[in-house]
């Protein structure tokens, strides 16, 4: 089936012409159609991928193809698409049409690629299961009664699914990786600065990276690789090369030395998760890793530091949402400002609220030493904790999440349950660190993610340790169990 | 550590968010809680670190002064719920 073959396996088979752009992306839409009633990955379609995928055909006959020419793309809807409704999962963006596209959809359109559609997230990125979104669940292809993770859970679901071959999603505190990891594929956060943020609706402005996701490592280096590089529109875009995958497969585990950091196998961790995550070490050592246990002990305060710094962050940048510019307008408002707290009181969801709260509060007169200095001295002495770490180590290993997939609700009564989620992930984001997790075996039929940390610029060397990783890993790969 | 009612609406004004009282009291509690939480940072010794603001140092970035395209009036009006005369419509600001 069309849908089970990797983007990297499509590509030979396009430009081999033993199948055309235009039966790739129906082969995707008519499967979306069938089963994305169960999954929920998609809030929309984009009705012209098929002029896409002819127009990919068209490259592909004149032999301008390149790898990623006539690939369904699915993109997580807080990436701005021209003519293409973006509503961040939120009441208060519905029927927002952007007038221009993101710079990585930019990219992937002049790389050939089909954007195939939006798919669902936490309201504004702001969760790790989906579930705030504020239009519908998106259900875990490994257990439907499971969330799939998040923020980026509809784009995890679609790859897992097989309703798109890679996904776009974005990453502020582990919103790839988290969903990759419960979802059991592939998800990347690159270096800060090597993806262009133009175009990203934005939440944490110091820590959001856009990112591929994929079902396997070669995919998501194709995406990374399509999707970073300068951007002059991006005033915090790195004016360097877009991430090399030339290389990808000539890597070698021999002498690569691993950090294993205790805090990430402490207490906190699902001794399940754990078991699993330590055996795909032991067989990194088995190829010739030197690992290491390690101490990094400002890890234990990377939530409380993330939880001050993104809503602080978050409160500055959803101000635009004002209900004038865009969006929808709230009736009955007294006056400018009563229109805009109205509004914004009606149709920013409730955990989109608290964040707002808390980084208001945290950044208010009397708060601001206490909460937001002290994190951003916090966030310098993790930074600097780790990057004396990577100058004795190639790579940090960790598990990715502590958990594995859980139960719709099941953190409903606990929101700081739901915050520790993002306990191994918070790190990269912090010290804007490249990150990718990938699948390393199952607890209880549910995929386990091992994530690998680089210093910063190090994407190249990290996707190729994923690579490797990856086929030592390979008998451990199942197939969600999915129609 | 817990947050009193006032405060919760005064931050609430500052966040320019209407919220109505069983939202104003759920966001009472669960601010104080976080907020509790929030404690754990205060016995990291931070003397002399500089407060980090970004991952990367950025330098001023600059870029060559060329006219470059720009949306059209339309097209910028066009996601606005009220509009008229090519301009956005918003209540009555200065009063009369």
């Amino acid at each position: 089936m069309v849908t089970q073959l990797s983007a990297t396996q499509l590509s030979a088979q396009l430009a081999a012409k033993k199948i055309s752009a235009r039966e790739v992306t129906e082969a995707y839409l008519e499967r979306i159609s069938a089963h994305d009633a169960v999954y929920g990955a998609f809030l929309r379609t984009e009705d012209r991928a098929l002029i896409a995928a002819d127009e990919a055909q068209k490259k592909i006959d004149a032999g301008e193809a390149g790898p990623l020419t006539g690939i369904p793309v699915a993109v997580k809807d807080n990436i701005s698409t021209e003519g293409l409704e973006t509503t961040c999962a939120s009441q208060i963006l519905r029927g927002y049409i952007p007038p221009y596209d993101a710079t990585v959809i930019s990219q992937l359109k002049a790389s050939g690629a089909v954007i195939l559609g939006k798919t669902n997230l936490d309201e504004f990125a702001m969760g790790a299961s989906t579930e705030t979104s504020s239009y519908k669940l998106t259900r875990n292809p490994w257990d439907p009664a499971r969330t799939p993770g998040g923020s980026s859970g509809g784009s995890a679901a679609a790859v897992a699914g097989e309703l798109a071959p890679i996904a776009l999603g974005s990453d502020t505190g582990g919103s790839i990786r988290q969903p990759a990891s419960l979802c059991g594929i592939v998800g990347m956060k690159p270096t800060y600065g090597r993806s262009s943020r133009y175009g990203l609706v934005a939440f944490g402005s110091s820590l959001d990276q856009i990112g591929p996701l994929a079902r396997n490592v070669e995919d998501a280096a194709l995406l990374a690789h399509a999707t970073t590089g300068h951007d002059p529109l991006d005033g915090t875009s790195l004016p360097i090369a877009p991430i090399d995958i030339s290389g990808l497969k000539s890597g070698s585990l021999k002498g690569k030395k691993i950090a294993i950091p205790t805090e990430m196998f402490g207490d906190g961790i699902n001794p399940g998760v754990r078991d699993v995550v330590e055996a795909a070490i032991d067989r990194l050592r088995a190829e010739g890793a030197e690992a290491t246990e390690v101490s990094l002990p400002s890890i234990k305060f990377g939530v409380t530091t993330y939880y001050i710094i993104a809503p602080c962050e978050a409160s500055s940048n959803l101000a635009r949402f004002d209900g004038i510019r865009y969006g929808p307008r709230a009736e009955g408002g007294q006056g400018h400002i009563g229109v805009v707290e109205k509004t914004r009181g009606e149709l920013f969801g409730h955990e989109v609220k608290t964040r707002i709260m808390i980084g208001t509060y945290a950044l208010s007169a009397g708060y601001y030493d206490a909460f937001y200095l002290r994190a951003q001295q916090v966030r310098a002495i993790m930074q600097q904790e780790f990057l004396k770490t990577f100058d004795e180590f190639d790579f940090v290993v960790s598990p990715t999440s502590p958990v594995t997939a859980f139960k719709f609700g099941e953190l409903d009564d606990n929101p700081l349950a739901m915050k520790l989620l993002d306990y191994c992930t918070i790190p990269a984001n912090m010290g804007g660190f490249p990150a990718i997790s990938l699948n390393c075996g199952y607890h209880e039929n549910l995929p386990v993610g091992l994530q690998l940390m680089a210093a910063p610029l190090r994407d190249e060397e990290l996707l190729q340790t994923a690579w490797i990783t990856e086929q030592v890993l390979a008998d451990l790969q199942q197939r969600p169990p999915i129609s | 550590m817990s947050i009193s009612l006032d405060e919760v609406r005064h931050v609430a004004r500052l966040a320019r968010l209407e919220l109505d009282e069983t939202e104003l009291l759920s966001l009472q509690s669960e601010l104080s809680e976080l907020i509790g939480h929030f404690v754990d940072i205060q016995s990291v010794d931070v003397t002399g670190v500089a407060p980090m603001t970004h991952p990367v140092t950025m330098q001023n970035v600059w870029s060559e002064d060329i006219p470059g395209g720009t949306l059209p009036r339309d097209v910028a009006l066009r996601n606005s719920a009220l509009q008229r005369a090519g301009l956005f419509v918003v209540p009555q600001i200065i009063e009369d």
